[in-house]
Parts: C-alpha cells; sequence; structure tokens
C-alpha cells in the first residue's frame, strides 16, 4: 500500500489525480442527487405523523451527516500532515474545511425549517443542535486561523493541530443522543438490521446521502487542486503546464486562422 | 543551556521541577498579573445582578451558571498571555533546543499556571456563591466542579494560544479557536451543579470531567509543543 500511495506525496501527482477524479465525482452526485431528491420529494409516501414536511430529512441527514464526515476526514489528513510531514495533506485540511463549515450550515438551517413546523420552535437547545453548532465555530475556528497567518506552511500546520484538537467535538456529536436523549429524534437509519424507516423512504435518502458525499469530494478536489496550483504556482511544473496550456491554445488559435485564410 | 551541553544531561523531573519553579518565582515578581483574572472573576459575577435581577431566587438558579461562565472568562484572559512572553524573549527556543521533551515542559508550566492563576479563582468561588445567593450544601459541589474543570480550560486554551502566539493579534482569533472547545466541560460542570441542588449523586458528570481532565493533561502538552514548534520556525 505504501508504494501505491507513496507517489502522491508529490505535488503534481495529487494534482492530477484531482482533476481526473473530479469529472468522476461530479457526475455521481448530479445523477444520485437528481434521482435521490426526485424520488424523495414526489414519489416518496408521506409520513403517518410528519405529513410530506418530513421530505427535507432528503437535505437535512445528508448535509448533517457529511459535515462531520468531513470534520473527521479533515483532522485525519491533519494528522497525516503533521505526523509524516507530508505538505499535500496539511494542503487538504483547509481544501475541506469551508466545503464541510457550507455543509454544516445547510445541516443547521434545514433542521431550522424542519424544526419549526415540528417542535414549534426554530431552534431549541438540544444537546445535537448545540453540537452542530459547535462543529460550525470549529470549522470557523480552523478557517479564521489558516487566514490570519502570512506564511501558508505554517498556516497549514496550525490548523491542522486545530483540526487534530477538535475531532474530539465529532464523537461527543454522536453520542450526544444517547447521553442526553432529549428532543431530537433518535438515528433512524444507521441500525440497518431492523431500521425504523419504511424502505420506500430510505433508498432515497440513501441515494441522496450517497449523492452529498460526491459534492463533498468533487468540491474538495477541485478546492485541493486550486490550493496545489497556488502554492506552487512558481515552482517548474505548474510552469510547464501553463506554457504547454499556452502553447496548445496558440497552435489551435493559428491553425484556426489558417482555416479561415484557406 | 551551557551547562546543559558541558555537564551530565538534565534530568526529566529536575528540568520539570526548575520550570515549575522559574513560573512560580516571575508570578511573584509580577502580582498585578495574579490578581487581575481574580478581579475580572468578581467584576463579571457582579454584573449578573445588575443586568438580569437581584431577586434572590433568580440569583440562586443563574448563580453556578454565571460563576462558571465569569471562570471562563477570566481563563482567557490568563490563557491570552500564557506563552507570549516566553515566545518574545526566546525561552521557547530554548526549551527547543534543551534534551528535555518539549511536551514535559510545558506540562510543568501549565502546572504552575494552575496553580498560581486558576487555583485562586477556585479559592474565591464560597464568596461569590454567598453574592449570588447559591445555597450552601451546593457550594462543595461548585468548587469540586470549578477544581477539576479549570485545569482542562487552561490546558485547552494553551493550545489555542500556542497555536496564535506568533500573530500580532489580540484574543478574538483565541476566543474564536478556544471558547467553542470549552462548551462540553461547561455541559457537565453545569449539570453537575444541578444535580448537587437537587441533591442527587453527581459522580456520573463528575467521573466524565475528570475523563476529560486525564485526556487533556495527556495530549494538551503534546499539542502544545507541536503548536509552538510550528510557531518558531
Amino acid at each position: 500500500m505504501w508504494k501505491w500511495l507513496h507517489p502522491y506525496a508529490k505535488a503534481e501527482t495529487t494534482y492530477k489525480l484531482c482533476y481526473r477524479l473530479l469529472p468522476y465525482f461530479s457526475w455521481l452526485a448530479v445523477i444520485t442527487l437528481v434521482s435521490g431528491s426526485i424520488w424523495g420529494l414526489f414519489y416518496a409516501p408521506s409520513d403517518y405523523q410528519q405529513g410530506d414536511s418530513f421530505r427535507i430529512i432528503y437535505f437535512h441527514v445528508p448535509t448533517a451527516i457529511w459535515s462531520m464526515g468531513a470534520y473527521t476526514s479533515m483532522a485525519i489528513c491533519g494528522l497525516i500532515g503533521i505526523v509524516w510531514q507530508i505538505r499535500n495533506a496539511e494542503l487538504a485540511v483547509y481544501a475541506i474545511a469551508p466545503v464541510g463549515a457550507a455543509f454544516t450550515f445547510l445541516a443547521l438551517i434545514s433542521g431550522a425549517i424542519w424544526g419549526k413546523p415540528m417542535w414549534g420552535a426554530w431552534w431549541v437547545w438540544d444537546a445535537r443542535l448545540t453540537s452542530e453548532l459547535i462543529l460550525l465555530f470549529l470549522y470557523l475556528g480552523v478557517i479564521a486561523l489558516y487566514n490570519s497567518f502570512e506564511d501558508k506552511r505554517t498556516a497549514a500546520r496550525a490548523s491542522s493541530i486545530l483540526a487534530i484538537v477538535g475531532v474530539i467535538n465529532v464523537p461527543i456529536i454522536h453520542y450526544s443522543v444517547e447521553w442526553w436523549n432529549t428532543l431530537h429524534q433518535g438515528a433512524s437509519i444507521t441500525k440497518f438490521d431492523k431500521p425504523s424507516i419504511s424502505p420506500d423512504m430510505l433508498w432515497p435518502l440513501l441515494l441522496n446521502i450517497s449523492g452529498f458525499l460526491f459534492v463533498l469530494a468533487a468540491l474538495v478536489c477541485l478546492r485541493l487542486a486550486n490550493q496545489i496550483l497556488i502554492n506552487d504556482a512558481r515552482r517548474p511544473w505548474v510552469k510547464a503546464m501553463v506554457s504547454e496550456k499556452t502553447n496548445k491554445a496558440e497552435q489551435s488559435k493559428n491553425r484556426a486562422t489558417l482555416a479561415d485564410k484557406e | 543551556m551551557n551547562n546543559l551541553s558541558t555537564s551530565k544531561p538534565l534530568s526529566y523531573w529536575s528540568a520539570f521541577k526548575s520550570i515549575f519553579i522559574r513560573e512560580i518565582k516571575l508570578a511573584w515578581q509580577k502580582p498585578t498579573q495574579l490578581v487581575q483574572p481574580v478581579v475580572f472573576f468578581l467584576i463579571v459575577v457582579t454584573l449578573f445582578p445588575l443586568g438580569i435581577s437581584p431577586a434572590p431566587k433568580t440569583l440562586q438558579m443563574i448563580g453556578p451558571g454565571v460563576i462558571w461562565i465569569a471562570a471562563i472568562l477570566a481563563i482567557m484572559l490568563v490563557v491570552e498571555r500564557l506563552f507570549r512572553q516566553d515566545f518574545q524573549e526566546g525561552t521557547i527556543e530554548a526549551w527547543l533546543l534543551s534534551t528535555v521533551p518539549m511536551s514535559l515542559l510545558v506540562g510543568a508550566k501549565l502546572l504552575a499556571a494552575w496553580f498560581i492563576s486558576c487555583s485562586v479563582l477556585v479559592l474565591i468561588t464560597p464568596v461569590l456563591a454567598l453574592l449570588m445567593n447559591i445555597e450552601t450544601h451546593v457550594i462543595p459541589a461548585l468548587m469540586l466542579s470549578l477544581m477539576v474543570g479549570t485545569p482542562i480550560l487552561l490546558f485547552v486554551g494553551a493550545i489555542g494560544n500556542a497555536l496564535t502566539v506568533g500573530l500580532n493579534q489580540g484574543g478574538v482569533l483565541l476566543s474564536l479557536l478556544v471558547l467553542p472547545l470549552y462548551i462540553p466541560v461547561l455541559i457537565f460542570a453545569t449539570s453537575l451543579i444541578e444535580a448537587a441542588t437537587l441533591n442527587m449523586s453527581y459522580t456520573g458528570q463528575m467521573s466524565i470531567l475528570i475523563s476529560m481532565l486525564l485526556v487533556s493533561c495527556f495530549f494538551a502538552p503534546v499539542a502544545i509543543a507541536a503548536a509552538l514548534k510550528n510557531t518558531v520556525n
């Protein structure tokens, strides 16, 4: 596995990998999200208790799951970057942070919209909601810390350390339901053997969960590739790539003008 | 540092002890810095009866939470300048060069910092509890929770300070980094006090707080050492 992984310590290889994966992730995201959302919003049966307003689950649950998933992967990247001194992993921390923050924000907003008809309030100080809010603050902290350093290498390392420290919060979010057992409904799909959600509702949800994962992956690939480019802007491989691109553009322009003349 | 390279290497214990004593001596030379967080703690607590209501019932209800929040804010003041002077005068670089692990030296400094600034906060809590009209049987629980909770706050806050010590920024960034991490401590501490108010056993919350303390004791010095190394680079 090390032999397979170790070329990706090189910026150029990771950059190319990101761009190779980007179209796959984007198309998978489009397909799963469109099919999952249409199925969930129009064809899935309505809930016997919550009526049609339960349908926001198809956006609330995926964003909430991946807001935590993104944080965990960010912390893992940070750990890899700190322990094995791999710069690309450190860059990935800042590539993930704003996307994860956006997911957390979406989960909070969709939760508030769902909470209003169900609980009668936009916000309640439930443990899970509070932890999700803390998660948003943690993301904002990582972003703010990264942006306050002039030297981006130091910035990446500092935010990696902060991400690792903050990851203690993620299990607290996960187990808070069992610890406090308050207003928020318990998990309905993780217990696969006997799910407390009907399969007609479950399948579109699973589609959307995977769809949001692909959105996350696509955005992170794009951001990481850009991050690498910005970081390596003065390196030969970037210059070579840019000049290659401009040459190609010029050639095709020349061909076009030649064709015009003919 | 010179005698380090010439004579026999420093033992871990004597390094720990000398850093601890150095911190205590330094703090003794600047008593104003010692008093500031305590006075701040008192003032913040005083604001609440004026701002909300001086009715004894209300005070009794909000008292423990107010004292805890004031303690958190006071510790933010302590944390903000924890490594600043060491960083500016190059002590941290000397620590990096020494043969003793950085996390051990950081641990000594944190322990000293707890004795210097936080123990006083715990000790004056009964006075504040009287001001907030808290029942006497709750006061031991309140003090215990602060006793276990303040070192967690200090250790976690020190990570934030170590990350930002190289920046010329005030406490705003630091509080953005650190305050979210304080929330679980606050939740369990206040739930402990609530249980004590209802005359219920609070061993469960206490064990969670103690486990948080042990985890932060173990990991915070490592994280702080990594952060300081990163800053000094």
